[in-house]
């Protein structure tokens, strides 16, 4: 039986327990350390050495390269590295979104620093400025006004990376002390939480409490536009409740879904989601971990190893 | 299972089954550990979080 192969650097409560769903279930998988991964080119797409690959690489650019590397030897990837790619930069999110017509608060990119200010105050203060690439809610400002706007366009001007010289900025929302996260795997919404936060931002990784929201079609309906948008997968959308209905913030391509779990306890179990969805994968691009090639050995359930994909010469 | 904790010496449980890469962290010191070896079980500090790292 081809094994899956579970791509993840640092295991946390959510490889743990996607090991455990895959374990419970009897699929062979092989846990990938991508910083002990590499790969030859040249391989080709004849022989792919996993059924499958999910992705839970906690590094984007890993993970990232991950994906590419292991398509390219023709195994699915879950989640696909075009996916990856969008997810990871804001405002390729935010065009694929306007695209959809999935709504979004208004938002401004300026092109430098320069132009930062200008451009917040024409779209009205309070603004927020997020970093185009990030996560967790880190260098994510709220600027409530003009000279608060200049001074943060000093610093983002005096970082070492033309990346955060591009200012993305976007109406504040005045949410109600929460948002929403909503994992979706596939075409189908697992569940929903409300994240409480202390603070504006209600990221889970900055401490915010989870409870379960009721799945209504106001939030499925953007929810599945927004993963549809990026290019479908395991991926969580968070949205905001907006005086004329939820908006979509971002979409997360490689889910944290501890505060999510605990809070649905036995109601729902996220990660044996994700693992169905990449069976489903597996089965519908790649040979599925049912077919295997002629006389390949099985894997142990839970091996732990590095991996050197060897090309062809 | 409990380790030692390599920052500070104290001890530091793990739930079985231990997995390789695993995170901990120490009662004691507050340290971010990860698991690098399952024969023995061995534990060192985490890598620090990188700019790249999120969900």
């Amino acid at each position: 039986m081809r094994p899956l192969a579970v791509l993840a650097s640092r295991v946390r409560y959510e490889e743990k327990r996607v090991f455990a769903a895959l374990e419970r279930r009897g699929i062979p998988y092989a846990h990938l350390d991508t910083r002990r991964f590499s790969a030859e080119l040249g391989g080709g797409t004849a022989d792919p050495p996993y059924a499958a690959a999910l992705n839970r690489e906690i590094s984007h650019s890993r993970g990232l390269y991950a994906s590419m590397l292991l398509e390219a030897r023709g195994v699915p990837a879950v989640n696909r590295s075009g996916v990856i790619e969008v997810c990871g930069d804001k405002l390729r999110t935010s065009l694929a979104l306007e695209r959809a017509g999935v709504p979004v608060p208004r938002t401004v990119v300026a092109l430098s620093t320069d132009e930062g200010a200008d451009a917040a105050e024409r779209l009205g203060f309070p603004v927020v400025a997020k970093p185009l690439a990030g996560s967790w809610g880190r260098l994510v400002a709220a600027v409530p006004d003009r000279a608060a706007a200049e001074t943060l366009m000093e610093h983002r001007a005096a970082l070492p990376s033309p990346q955060q010289h591009i200012v993305y900025l976007q109406e504040f929302v005045d949410k109600p002390g929460r948002d929403i996260r909503v994992i979706v795997a596939g075409d189908r919404v697992v569940g929903a939480t409300y994240r409480y936060g202390d603070g504006w931002r209600t990221n889970a990784a900055r401490g915010a409490r989870s409870e379960p929201c009721p799945l209504v079609p106001a939030l499925v309906e953007p929810a599945l536009a927004a993963a549809r948008a990026v290019g479908g997968g395991v991926l969580g959308v968070d949205l905001v409740e907006g005086p004329d209905g939820p908006l979509v913030l971002e979409v997360n391509h490689t889910v944290e879904f501890q505060g999510f779990q605990t809070a649905h306890g036995d109601a729902l179990d996220v990660a044996d989601a994700i693992v169905s969805y990449a069976l489903e994968q597996a089965e519908r691009d790649g040979s599925g971990p049912d077919d295997p090639p002629g006389g390949e050995p099985a894997a142990p359930p839970g091996h732990d190893v590095g991996a050197a994909l060897g090309g062809t010469r | 299972m409990t380790r030692t904790c390599p920052e500070c010496e104290g001890p530091v449980e793990l739930a079985e089954p231990v997995r390789l890469s695993e995170i901990a962290q120490c009662a004691d010191c507050s340290s971010e550990l990860e698991v690098i070896g399952l024969d023995p079980v061995a534990l060192a500090l985490a890598p620090e979080i990188e700019e790249d790292w999120g969900e």
